[in-house]
């Protein structure tokens, strides 16, 4: 989970350097390698680790529009998940979905850019597994937004009425974009919610991998037996703006620093030295291998070429 | 294959409503992925008929009731269409869709394109259509040219039983999102009055309806009338009025408009050199105007004059039984269309 976790941190750190790339000194979201919106999800990355390592690649993970880390944690193709954010003719989808629509059917990822819209995917690829008699979990993430979305509570009581293999994971990073959860949200723990589709809920505090891996392996063992859906609230913390650009006047003064002083990644490091022995050798030999994934995967994406400009007009229909 | 075409012997008149019922059981016994969700399919078999008996021969796990949760039902169709299923959904009028619009044209519509093709979406849509019975601006609109606007769904409207199983056919086998847009006067439910010539032979087995061609359901020279649905019964209807006044009018069938065949309507107007289009649809961004203008961007030529339409005004439906009926595009205003056309000699009227 640690290596993961530093995969999707250091791929992020890459892909925003690159994405401001072309940008500066004025920033216009259509230049440079990288154009168009970029949602990063450095600080999230236990919600993803901690989840999906219960996972294997046929069972089915539905994100949102900030997808890399839940991609990564599920095995999507790390290098043509690049290229496909660098909207190269080798990426995922040969460039036709870009970073908010990461696609991998290999291993049953994919994500939408609409708030809440990879509920209703989660609960129907659920409901086929059950009608088929085949194995599989859907995990549905989402944010601490889309629980105020009427397909949250229709697909939370859809899953519950037919007791469906899903799990709903809320990443609660305590902003919607500018504003605050404590303005948009009428309750402070949305694990309450589960209550009212007689689901369990879940609340997990301080972004903690170890205390999410616990709470996702009940819920996925509780499905994976027949036991139906669980809601996860997790609250996790968003170190980078809503979106690339984003100066985030919103937030208290020294919010951020607070953050970053309480980074999930080297205070998972800390305790992976302190518990489980492993020394700065151990952990300097993992960061070696992430960082050398994570080259490997720009590099595909940057060397790529683009798809020809008339591909656009195909896979419309299949 | 028009309907007139196989009407002779041992005919063996169906409903569109038990037209599309038959399609469906036929399908669901030979393909274990095809299901239907929706509200009201289960016992009820359908508000308007079309999945009467399924229920009871194949149970509630394969014909399943839904909560009236359409964001949650429209997505769960899309999440188990990618996941190996055929699932046939219904939502009984088309001017509900507004509540999961986005779970369709965000995500069922576009998930193959953002998938680069290699997600799949074979998921049936079916939906009312059409007014006409004073049910007033939330429960009587046609909205096919909303969803033919929208990239990546196929979009089905019969207008006879013939056609609508084959076309429902044609559509569950399809690996694309289809919209099936049945027109409520046209499906033989007797509550609601029925166009009786939407009622016509079908055989008992199965066959398909090709996408993306029209048929020519009635053969003239001077002039064409395209329409869907119920349009093509107001065509008809007028066509025979036209003949007893000389005129000779052909009736184009689009059955699909997406994929929409344009190649058989130039074909009819480079005939006739005339064209009108009817569609109980709304008059302005919608299929009337689409039509004129694929004839006009490929040969203006062809036309002997300007092309007429014959569309809903751009007004929310109204309730009350004058105003409605006032609206609605009919035989008589075909007509007036024509004459309107005549009478603007200036331009090669022959």
């Amino acid at each position: 989970m640690y290596e993961t976790m530093l995969v999707s941190r250091f791929f992020e750190e890459a892909i925003e350097a690159i994405y401001l790339e072309g940008k500066k000194p004025v920033f216009n979201m259509a230049k440079g390698p990288i154009p168009g919106e970029m949602h990063l999800s450095n600080g999230q990355e236990p919600c993803a680790v901690g989840v999906c390592a219960h996972l294997t690649s046929s069972d089915i993970v539905t994100s949102t529009h900030r997808p890399h880390h839940a991609a990564i944690a599920k095995g999507v193709d790390l290098a043509r998940m690049a290229a496909e954010i660098f909207g190269k003719k080798t990426g995922l989808s040969g460039g036709r979905g870009g970073h908010m629509h990461i696609f991998d059917p290999d291993v049953n990822f994919s994500c939408s850019g609409i708030i809440a819209q990879g509920m209703g995917p989660a609960v129907g690829a659920a409901l086929s597994r059950k009608m088929q008699g085949r194995d599989g979990v859907a995990v549905s993430y989402i944010g601490e937004g889309a629980a105020n979305q009427g397909a949250f509570h229709e697909t939370l009581n859809l899953a519950a009425l037919w007791k469906l293999p899903v799990i709903f994971v809320i990443e609660d990073n305590a902003w919607g974009i500018s504003v605050a959860k404590s303005a948009s949200t009428a309750i402070p723990n949305n694990a309450l919610r589960a209550s009212a589709y007689g689901m369990p809920g879940h609340h997990v505090t301080g972004n903690d991998p170890i205390a999410i891996f616990a709470a996702a392996g009940e819920a996925i063992a509780l499905a994976r037996s027949g036991g139906g859906p669980s809601l996860i609230d997790i609250e996790t913390d968003r170190l980078a703006g809503h979106f690339m650009g984003d100066a985030e006047a919103y937030r208290p003064k020294g919010e951020l620093e607070a953050l970053r002083a309480r980074d999930p990644i080297p205070a998972f490091a800390r305790r992976l030295q302190s518990e489980d022995a492993l020394s700065d050798a151990d952990l300097a030999a993992i960061s070696d291998r992430a960082r050398s994934k994570v080259d490997d995967a720009i590099g595909f994406a940057r060397e790529s070429a683009y798809p020809e400009p008339d591909e656009a007009l195909d896979k419309v229909f299949v | 294959m028009s309907s007139g075409a196989v009407a002779a012997a041992n005919e063996r008149r169906l409903t569109i409503a038990r037209a599309m019922a038959e399609a469906i059981a036929q399908e669901m016994r030979i393909d274990p992925s095809v299901f239907v969700m929706g509200e009201d399919v289960g016992t009820l078999g359908g508000v308007f008929g079309n999945t009467r008996g399924l229920f009871d021969e194949f149970g509630g796990e394969r014909v399943r009731d839904t909560p009236i949760s359409e964001t949650a039902f429209m997505g769960a169709a899309t999440g188990a269409a990618s996941d190996g299923m055929r699932p046939i959904v219904e939502l009984m009028f088309v001017d509900f869709f507004g509540v999961c619009f986005d779970a369709i044209y965000n995500s069922m519509a576009k998930n193959a394109y953002f998938s680069g093709g290699t997600v799949k979406v074979p998921v049936v849509l079916m939906t009312s259509t059409g007014g006409g019975y004073s049910d007033g601006g939330q429960h009587s609109q046609c909205l096919y040219g909303t969803f033919a606007h929208l990239p990546g769904m196929k979009v089905v409207a019969p207008s006879n039983a013939y056609d609508a199983k084959g076309l429902m056919t044609a559509s569950i086998r399809d690996d694309n999102p289809v919209i099936y847009m049945y027109h409520k006067g046209l499906q033989g439910m007797g509550w609601l009055g029925t166009e009786p010539a939407a009622t016509v032979h079908v055989p008992e087995e199965s066959y398909t309806i090709p996408f993306g061609q029209a048929a020519i359901v009635r053969e003239g020279k001077d002039v064409t009338i395209v329409s869907v649905a119920m349009g093509v019964h107001n065509a008809l209807k007028a066509a025979d009025l036209l003949a007893a006044k000389g005129v000779s009018a052909e009736v184009v069938d689009l059955r699909t408009l997406v994929p929409l065949d344009r190649d058989t309507v130039f074909a009819s107007v480079s005939k006739t050199g005339r064209l009108i289009v009817v569609d109980e649809d709304y008059h302005s961004y919608g299929m009337t105007g689409e039509i004129i203008a694929s004839i006009a961007e490929r040969d203006l030529s062809v036309l002997k004059a300007s092309p007429q339409r014959v569309a809903y005004p751009d007004i929310p439906i109204p309730f009350s039984r004058p105003m409605e009926q006032f609206a609605l595009p009919s035989p008589e205003k075909i007509i007036e269309a024509y004459e309107k056309m005549k009478g603007r000699r200036g331009w090669r009227w022959m």
